[in-house]
């Protein structure tokens, strides 16, 4: 590899990904959030009566409300971290897929019912 | 030909938003895969980057209207409780589903999951949206920030088509009817 292709290739990896980690991993506490409370509501009849924020939508309202609040304000507070700056892209990707891929797993009522 | 108004809207939720957004999902996968594909070369680079934008925008909203439709408007009528005594449920969805063993699991599998794994569609597509939006013009030298965004693409594809699903055989099963009617043709007599 020419000294030249070295200095592009670091040029590269240092680029200011921040953001778009942060609004990646966000999400993926997003969907994580989503089945985490509704799986918590379902459990908790406490919880289930607290979630009522709109009556005729039920639990499903507070339950989502809370998950999207959570997301946006990870979202937020992760970009002011880390705006600006070179994240290791990797591990994010992957903590952020596994992220969604659970959520997606744990909204399925039958596995959900394992809990 | 008549439409009960709930009918009218929850067509707009399942065929005008959720199904238009399924569609426009598949659109957005090859646009990206070709946008960043290393041998294409657009004719306007800044046109091609602005036309994906706004259509991962678009999608965006399209999404947050199904779910928000959705939960907001469609479900307090699926989920009606009937008064006591009730014997016909043709007005309320849920019960009905429920009165029978064959379709019971249209409701307890179906709507249970449904009504969760929406949400995760706007969540995905909002943020790419969001990084495209941002990130656009590094995205061809950031490969891993770029397939972790095509992750969640492809995710709120397969979840958007499990709600698509069960929203249509659950409408199928236990049709949400009610509200004024509207008139469409006179038909023939």
């Amino acid at each position: 590899m020419s000294a030249r292709t070295q200095t592009s290739a670091t040029n590269v990896q240092n680029l200011p990904n921040g953001g778009g980690a942060a609004a990646i991993l966000a999400a993926g506490i997003g969907a994580l959030l989503v089945a985490v409370f509704a799986l918590v509501a379902d459990k908790s009849p406490a919880v289930k009566s607290v979630m009522i924020f709109y009556k005729r939508t039920g639990p499903l309202s507070g339950v989502t409300t809370c998950a999207i609040a959570a997301w946006l304000i990870t979202w937020f507070a992760l970009d002011r971290r880390w705006r600006g700056r070179a994240v290791a892209m990797g591990r994010v990707r992957a903590a952020a897929l596994a992220l969604l891929i659970l959520g997606v797993l744990l909204t399925f009522p039958p596995l959900a019912d394992l809990f | 030909m008549e439409i009960t108004t709930r009918s009218l809207l929850t067509l707009l939720h399942g065929m005008g938003f959720g199904a238009l957004y399924l569609m426009a999902c598949s659109g957005a996968l090859v646009e990206i895969y070709r946008h960043y594909d290393s041998s294409f070369r657009p004719a306007n680079e800044f046109d091609d980057e602005r036309f994906l934008r706004r259509y991962l925008t678009t999608m965006a909203v399209l999404a947050w209207l199904t779910v928000l439709t959705g939960a907001y408007v469609i479900y307090p009528w699926y989920r009606a409780v009937p008064p006591a005594g009730t014997v016909d449920f043709a007005s309320f969805p849920q019960r009905l589903l429920l009165s029978s063993p064959t379709t019971s699991g249209w409701h307890s599998i179906g709507m249970e999951w449904k009504e969760h794994i929406a949400w995760i569609v706007p969540i995905s597509i909002t943020m790419a949206a969001a990084v495209f939006a941002r990130h656009g013009r590094i995205l061809k030298a950031q490969p891993e920030l770029r397939f972790a965004v095509l992750g969640f693409v492809w995710i709120s594809l397969v979840a958007a088509g499990i709600a698509g699903f069960f929203g249509a055989m659950i409408n199928k099963n236990a049709p949400v009817e009610g509200g004024a009617m509207i008139h469409i043709t006179q038909g023939d007599k």
